[in-house]
């Protein structure tokens, strides 16, 4: 039933993708450049970043994508990185899911 | 391109989340026509793979870094209104949990990536779909180009805000050549991870890349009743 025109089951499918955005997040990150993006660029260079103030979120246990209390770096961002992907996933599938069409009603 | 708090006045972050309000609510109610029980799991997995894509900066020499917005992506692989859904999610858990992003400028954020991303991305994306032969093969590149388009549009974007309500004395002249230039580095990033993404989704689950429906339906000349069409959740044919 699930299979479309021999192409990948489509649980397979959502359970690859799923794990692709887990390691993207939990360990590729590592790997990320540091360097200010674009806007903080811009910022930094024009005048922009003075009037920035502290984020009111900034003492949240996963601030700036680290993990409160976690020394080692790579686990300490992989952690953070694992845990944004579960809480986005939870909450957009629950929008998706609350807004959808319903067979029943149709 | 998170804005942080700060940036911008009180009154123009304030006009900015009502816009941004304005444009979530719209989203729910359109998001209703894209969305069934066969592709409401791909909407939470495309806002994860997005979070997990922007928090991998790619250098843009240099000793600049950009990352993906999504907003193209999302509005071809799950549709627009749904692509500004998993925008707004994605900005609200980086903002709350990461504290990536100002609180106060939520609404600003899903102004320019959410609703300004989504929405130039789409059109592109639309407006190319037009013009290109219609074949499958043509997905994955006129979502690149609406990738393309959609980061110095937003770039641009923030900087028509600062103007009307940024804290600090910048020459706006200068703040518009900076942030067009950097962004149209980055909509190159963008452009090729929303190609790459596209493009292996189009491989393996053509069907469940909401932009591909009409080229698909194009291809498939089958007849089928409504019965048929209520029965056939899964895309797989009778």
């Amino acid at each position: 039933m699930t299979r479309d025109k021999g192409g990948v089951p489509r649980k397979r499918f959502f359970v690859g993708f799923l794990l692709l955005a887990v390691l993207l997040a939990g360990v590729v990150s590592y790997f990320a450049s540091g360097d200010p993006d674009g806007l903080e660029r811009v910022a930094g260079d024009h005048g922009m970043a003075e009037t920035e103030k502290e984020h009111a979120a900034g003492d949240a246990p996963f601030a700036d994508y680290g993990t409160e209390g976690v020394g080692n770096s790579a686990l300490s961002g992989g952690l953070a990185g694992v845990a944004g992907v579960g809480v986005v996933l939870l909450v957009g599938t629950g929008v998706a899911f609350a807004v959808r069409r319903r067979k029943s009603t149709e | 391109m998170h804005v942080p708090d700060g940036f911008l006045d009180a009154p123009t972050s304030v006009a900015t989340a009502g816009f941004a309000a304005l444009g979530v609510g719209l989203a729910l109610r359109g998001a209703r026509r894209e969305l069934d029980e066969r592709t409401a799991p791909m909407a939470g997995l495309v806002a994860a793979f997005i979070f997990a894509m922007q928090m991998l900066n790619f250098p843009v020499p240099p000793s600049t870094s950009g990352h993906l917005l999504g907003g193209a992506l999302a509005a071809v692989l799950v549709g627009p209104w749904t692509g500004v859904l998993c925008l707004s999610v994605v900005l609200l858990v980086q903002s709350l949990m990461f504290a990536d992003g100002g609180v106060t400028a939520l609404g600003t954020n899903i102004t320019l990536m959410g609703v300004i991303g989504v929405g130039v991305g789409w059109l592109v994306f639309r407006g190319l779909q037009r013009l290109l032969p219609s074949t499958p093969a043509m997905v994955a590149p006129a979502a690149a180009l609406g990738g393309l388009l959609s980061v110095p549009v937003a770039a641009v974007a923030f900087t028509g805000l600062y103007a009307v309500g940024g804290e600090a004395a910048v020459d706006l002249s200068t703040l518009l050549a900076a942030m067009a230039a950097w962004h149209t580095l980055i909509g190159i990033g963008e452009a090729a991870i929303t190609a790459l993404t596209v493009a292996s989704i189009m491989t393996v689950r053509p069907d469940l890349v909401y932009g591909a429906r009409a080229v698909l339906e194009s291809r498939e000349l089958e007849i089928r009743t409504p019965a048929d069409a209520d029965a056939d959740t899964d895309g797989s044919v009778a």
